[in-house]
Parts: C-alpha cells; structure tokens; sequence
C-alpha cells in the first residue's frame, strides 16, 4: 500500500492524524506530512479508514 | 452456513451514509445482495463543497464523486438511481419504489438500512415565489450559481447557519453585495453559543457583507413583468426592505421520513433507533434521518454532519450484518461529533457539544486563531471549537472521547 496525498485538495482538517497517526501528522504550522509513505499491513485499516474519513478526500491509496 | 442462501440487503439513501454503508459490508467479506436505492438520477456526490468550491465554480462536477462509488461497478450493489421509496411494509419486508424509467417496483429485503437524508426547509408561505434557492443538492447549487451569473446581487441570504455563512462568504469572496439575516440575535445559536457566532459576524462584517441579527422576514418585493416575475428585495420584521435580486434560504433541514409513515417505525425527529442504530429487528439507520439513543450523551441525537455520514453508514452497515447472523451487536454507536466549516480564511471547526460555560485554551479570537473548551452544567469537558487550529480541533476531539478531565485538556491544547 501506498499513500498519496493531493494537498491541492488536503485542508490540514488533521482527521488522519486522529485515526493513523503513525501515518499522518498535522504539525504546528498547520500541513500535513506524512510519516509513512508505505505503511506496514498492520496499519492498512486505519489508514483505509483515514482516506474514507478525509473530509476533503485528498488521501488516495494505490495498491 | 453454506446452506443459507446470501441474505437480500436494500439499502435506501445513495449518499454519504448509503454508500459507506455498501461498502463497509462489502468490506466485511458479505456475499449480501445489495440494492442501493436513490432518488436523484445522478451518481453518489459530495455536499461540503455544493455550498463552497462548486458553487464558487473553481470545481467541476467530476470532483464531487464520492470515493466508494467513482467506480460504480467496484461497490458490487444494483443500483436504482433516479428511484423514490414511496413505502415500508415490515411484514412483508419489502420496500415499494417509484421511477420516472421503471414506475412502481417492490423490492424485498432481509435487511435493510435506511439512509435518506433530509432535505432543505422552506420558508412558510413561500410557494411559487420566484428567485429562492436553497442549496441541498447538485440541482440546487447549479440552479443558484446560474441565478446569480444571469441576474448578479445584492444577494439576500436568510438565515446564518453553516450553510447560510458558506454561500455569503462564496459570493462575497467574488465580489458580490451580501446581506445576511438571522432571527436569532447571533449566527449559529443553536450549534456554538452567542458569543463564538459574534465572531462570526464580525468576520462577515469585516469582509463587507451586511449582517442583519435578531429580524425575522415579513415577505419579498416582486417585480410582476407579466408573464414572468422576479424577486426586488426583501421586507423586514423591523419593516425595513433590503434590496435582492437572488434570495437563499438557509434555515435548516428536515429528515425525509415521510415514506415511512404507516410502516410502524417510530419517527420522531427522524427515526427512532437504539444505540445500536437498530430501529427494529433486520431495520438499521444512518446518517442524517437517524435519531439514535447516543450512548455518550444520554439522550437521543440526530447529527447533520458529514463525519457522522460517514461513520454511522459503516457502523450501520456493520450491525445490520450482526443482526442478520444472529451475532452479537457492535459496541453502541456514541462517537464525539465533529464537524467543519470553511468561510473566507476562517477554518472552523467543532468537537462535541456545546455546553453553559467556556474558556479560550489555546491563542486569541481577536487573531481568528484559538481553541475554546466548552463546559456542560457539571463543569465537565463537552465540546471544543478551534478556529484554524485543525490539530486543536482533533486533539480536542481525541481528549473529549477519552473522556479526559478540564485540566488534562487545557495542557493539551495550551
């Protein structure tokens, strides 16, 4: 799994860092970084779970 | 089980809460089958952006496509789009439609989810009044983004909720005159308290839009052209008139339960379901027309909220496969709500509920970046709104749900 984020579309609304935070980290000047760019299979729920919870839907996972 | 033939699931409603719902039991591994029932002949969109980015025009259509469903054939459902559930016979168990394409049609069921949403409220005594919008759907928003290219304002926005400050900050941001009306004596009353809605109007103020607060509308001025009429302005409860070419109403919205009238389902503000989401045995809501027993909270919610959409449909979807194997239910549904808002440069969000009393944790509203922590009438932590601070916002949020004490959340958001 592979995450990518659009931040054209990424709001920094921080509701991935609240699901995976292993993954995504919204830090004090308000952007987005993510962490883990190929998250381990233990962590592909949440961050299934974190795309699908994006208010702007700006997380895309590729196989 | 291999004896048991795959169990029939209808699912009405084909926005958020629907759509997460078929692919939450898709993703359980059930070999349910799903008919997903919609009454609008579009495929599943995205509302947020109806009232902001698409009604801005900075996006197409394409960008509303709600993720489960941008490949329709990957959700593994029958889709009946352009289809209304007209009725609800649970003795039976089936759920009676009606299409433009197909006209009536029973569709049988082991399981069901009721998912339809609400709709736009009106203003009383408004039929046939032209130039009205509201911005519930794709149709709506098309409708009032056309309005506003052929007439232009001043434009007239009743009502200052979420929605009502969205489409006053899309078209002040263009360079529209705006003039906002509220009955109540501050914007968002019913969500955050008077004070935090000052600031709201104050930053429509500071943008140039005129904020009219506790005044009621009383009727509109027409133009009568003869054969076509046309909104001039609108008449005051103080018995002013300010001038309008396009009026939206924003006043709030109204679950859609009326095909389920006779059907033995309680519905009250929505409908009545357990804190599982179960409103009766095989029957299981979600999203904006469910009023579900809210564990958290002790007492009965219905949360408008796209977070909840997406949650509640998962959840719902979820329980009614429980139900149907005859398994235990899921823990009840009792998440902390959350929701957002985006008006000029303004990031608003909100965790929780609103409560009596609060204090400013974390920055200066007079700045337009702050957290505030709401307290409930026991002094305990219930809701925290965080003004372009989006880590406050969910810190907050992670902090109400594990129940953390007043002091616990003011270092956290310090």
């Amino acid at each position: 799994m592979k995450v990518v984020v659009d931040f054209d579309l990424c709001e920094s609304n921080a509701v991935c860092m609240e699901i995976a935070p292993e993954v995504f980290e919204v830090r004090d000047d308000d952007f987005l970084y993510v962490l883990e760019e190929n998250p381990g299979e233990a962590l592909h729920d949440k961050v299934r779970d974190a795309a699908d919870r994006c208010p702007k839907q700006a997380i895309t996972l590729e196989d | 089980m291999s004896d048991i033939v795959a169990p029939r699931i209808v699912i009405v409603g084909a926005s958020l809460a629907g759509v997460h719902a078929a692919q939450a039991i898709r993703r359980a591994g059930s070999d349910a089958t799903i008919t997903l029932i919609g009454d609008e002949t579009d495929q599943p969109y995205d509302r947020p952006p109806l009232s902001k980015q698409y009604l801005a025009g900075e996006w197409d259509a394409d960008k509303l496509a709600l993720r489960p469903s941008k490949d329709p054939e990957s959700l593994g459902v029958d889709w009946r789009l352009g289809t209304d559930a007209v009725g609800l016979d649970l003795d039976t168990r089936t759920v009676r439609t009606l299409s433009m394409a197909d006209g009536a049609d029973e569709i049988g069921f082991d399981g069901l989810v009721i998912a339809t949403g609400a709709r736009a409220r009106r203003l009383p005594g408004t039929e046939g009044v032209t130039d009205l919008h509201v911005v519930r759907s794709k149709a709506d928003s098309d409708r009032l983004r056309a309005a506003v290219d052929d007439r232009g304002g001043p434009i007239a926005v009743i009502g200052a909720g979420f929605i009502g400050g969205e489409v006053a900050a899309t078209f002040r941001s263009q360079g529209h005159d705006v003039v906002m009306i509220e009955a109540a004596d501050a914007p968002l009353t019913r969500v955050l308290d008077a004070e935090a809605g000052m600031l709201v109007a104050e930053r429509h103020r500071a943008e140039g839009v005129d904020v009219r607060l506790g005044v009621g509308v009383e009727g509109f001025e027409i133009d009568d052209h003869g054969d076509h009429q046309h909104v001039r302005g609108v008449r005051l409860g103080d018995g002013s008139v300010v001038e309008a070419r396009t009026v939206v109403v924003g006043i709030g919205a109204i679950p859609n339960t009326e095909w389920l009238g006779g059907s033995g389902l309680e519905l009250d503000n929505g409908v009545r379901a357990d804190s599982t989401c179960l409103a009766a045995p095989g029957v299981v809501v979600a999203g904006d027309v469910a009023n579900w027993d809210h564990p958290r909270y002790g007492r009965s919610m219905r949360v408008e909220q796209w977070d909840n959409g997406v949650d509640q449909g998962g959840y719902a979807g979820r329980r009614l496969l429980a139900d149907l194997a005859g398994e235990p239910a899921p823990e009840p549904f009792g998440p902390v709500p959350w929701f957002w808002s985006d008006q000029y440069d303004w990031k608003i969000q909100f965790a929780g509920v609103s409560g009596p009393t609060k204090e400013t944790v974390h920055g200066d509203p007079a700045e337009g970046r702050f957290a505030q922590l709401y307290l409930d009438v026991d002094g305990a932590p219930c809701g925290v709104l965080a003004v372009n601070r989006p880590r406050h916002a969910i810190k907050g949020r992670q902090a109400l749900t594990a129940g953390a004490s007043v002091e616990e959340i003011r270092d956290t958001l310090a």
